[in-house]
């Protein structure tokens, strides 16, 4: 585990200077206590622009909480955040119109159609040009079929399409995903895969993703941060991680991290 | 990637009130029996008192002297009892569908959520009780309109005591998940007696009177009753009530955001369960 990563991946070309001086999500210190339970322990991290970050751990591991708290919904029992250059939650305002999220978690008015739906969120982000910009990702997103069906009525796997279009409408600097192929069969998961990678490069976004699809992982993500117990167990490229295990795969990693068997061990 | 200006998230944006009113709008339109919902209580309130009122009438010198006191008292009861329940309920649409997060990840901030609850409560409210009060006018000959000027002060008050309720209640659910919605549809009631609807205050206790008067709404009832069996207009009682009502709406919103702020330590913003 370095914890030191540089602060600029290599897909930055629509980066200011500015930019490029912070990482997109700086987590310095980061306690959550529930009661008893402490979910996350003494994380620190920092993420570069322009980067897929993976986070994975088991189930209760903490990475939830952790976007959860990066995103302002839930409040750090101690700790810093800092989100596009803005501590948060102090100054959320400033960099919430930039990001997005999507998560199991959340849902949409079931009863609205998916243009509705994306009316609304485009209007609470502002979104120049609303109806091109539905009308793009509809085409992007291959939503035209379904646009002015109710969100209720949709598979999964449409529903997880219209999802990803929410948190695209606004064009986020910095897209948090939480389980974002979670229930899709294994077709329309690399289909949104596929969306994310061309999303990023041609956006130059930040990605911070939460996912157990460890091939999911391997193929996005330049670097992982692997958490059990709330706590960073490991933090590194994906190649770098699998050799430090002596594993030929991340989920061979997974399984060693999440039965306790340390890396010194697996080797 | 430019970076805004930090100054672009503060104050009140109206577009985003606008797109969370939209957002309620769409769904009254989608779902007849929530519409059906809005007038059915009402109608049936309306046609029950008015009868007993018409019953009394006959056999009673001082109910017929008083025309229309029931009636007038079942509205105005219905704009508090329905105002608190169109904000609450659109609240708790956001609950249902499961859409608080998205919500509390957008740009949208608190104030502009609960600015756009207030709208929609009066849209839920105007499709509710319009239709009782030409009922009233139609079936009892009692034009709700005619109390003229004076409507607008019972109204505005209120309107502000239903908001107050609303946000509080909203809050609470907020807080402690959809297991507290029940409140929603209780907590009003609490103002059926000690807001002396029916009858005037002198008829408690000694002792509930001060607790009947710290509530904005007995003021309103009186003022009701001193139009419509007295002819007078009593601007004090309003004045009264007005003041109570900022002390509360303040009061509520100040409790909502400690409250919201309690759900993000305590993490229920994600869940919103039981």
């Amino acid at each position: 585990m370095n914890g030191i990563m540089p602060l600029v991946a290599d897909v930055p070309e629509k980066l200011s200077a500015a930019d490029l001086r912070s990482a997109a999500i700086d987590v310095d210190r980061l306690v959550k206590v529930y009661k008893t339970v402490r979910a996350v322990d003494d994380v620190t991290f920092r993420i570069a622009r322009g980067s897929i970050t993976g986070l994975l751990g088991g189930n209760g591991a903490g990475k939830t909480t952790t976007i959860a708290m990066i995103m302002g919904l839930v409040l750090p029992t101690s700790g810093r955040i800092q989100v596009l250059g803005h501590p948060v939650p102090a100054e959320s305002h400033a960099v919430l119109g930039r990001m997005n999220f999507e998560s199991p978690y959340v849902d949409m008015p079931m009863r609205l159609t998916v243009r509705q739906n994306l009316t609304i969120f485009g209007r609470l982000y502002a979104v120049p040009d609303l109806r091109m910009r539905i009308a793009q990702l509809a085409s992007d997103l291959d939503l035209n079929d379904f646009l002015d069906r109710a969100y209720g009525k949709l598979s999964a796997g449409q529903k997880t399409r219209v999802a990803l279009a929410k948190a695209l409408i606004n064009e986020p600097e910095l897209l948090l995903l939480d389980e974002p192929t979670a229930s899709l069969d294994p077709d329309t998961a690399d289909w949104v895969r596929g969306h994310l990678e061309n999303y990023r490069s041609r956006r130059s976004a930040t990605i911070l993703l939460a996912s157990h699809n460890m091939l999911e992982v391997e193929r996005l993500c330049d670097r992982v941060i692997i958490m059990k117990r709330g706590r960073i167990e490991d933090d590194d490229t994906p190649a770098q991680i699998m050799a430090r295990y002596n594993r030929d795969t991340l989920e061979e990693v997974f399984l060693d991290v999440a039965r306790g068997r340390d890396r010194e061990a697996a080797q | 990637m430019s970076e805004p200006a930090v100054a672009e998230g503060r104050g009140i944006a109206l577009h985003r009130v606008g797109a969370m009113i939209l957002r309620h709008w769409y769904l009254l339109l989608s779902s007849w029996p929530r519409l059906l919902e809005l007038t059915y209580w009402p109608a049936l309130q309306i046609i029950t008192w008015g009868f007993l009122q018409s019953y009394i009438a006959q056999n009673d010198s001082f109910f017929a002297r008083a025309g229309g006191t029931l009636i007038g008292a079942v509205i105005l009861w219905d704009i508090l009892f329905r105002g608190q329940l169109g904000f609450s309920i659109s609240f708790l649409e956001e609950m249902w569908a499961r859409n608080l997060g998205n919500l509390m990840m957008s740009p949208l901030k608190p104030i502009e959520l609960l600015i756009a609850m207030m709208v929609m409560s009066l849209i839920r409210l105007a499709i509710g009780v319009i239709p009782m009060t030409l009922l009233a006018l139609f079936f009892f000959d009692f034009n709700f309109y005619a109390i003229g000027l004076p409507l607008i002060a019972f109204f505005c008050n209120l309107i502000f005591t239903s908001w107050s309720v609303g946000i509080l209640v909203s809050g609470l659910v907020l807080r402690n998940g959809l297991g507290a919605e029940s409140i929603v549809w209780t907590l009003m009631f609490v103002m059926l007696p000690l807001a002396c609807i029916y009858y005037p205050v002198s008829v408690l206790p000694p002792w509930l009177q001060y607790v009947a008067w710290a509530l904005p709404p007995t003021y309103v009832f009186e003022g009701m009753r001193a139009l419509l069996i007295d002819r007078t207009f009593r601007a004090d009682l309003m004045l009264d009530s007005l003041v109570i009502n900022a002390v509360l709406f303040v009061a509520s919103f100040v409790i909502f955001l400690a409250l919201l702020r309690s759900a993000k330590r305590h993490g229920s913003l994600l869940g919103g369960g039981e």
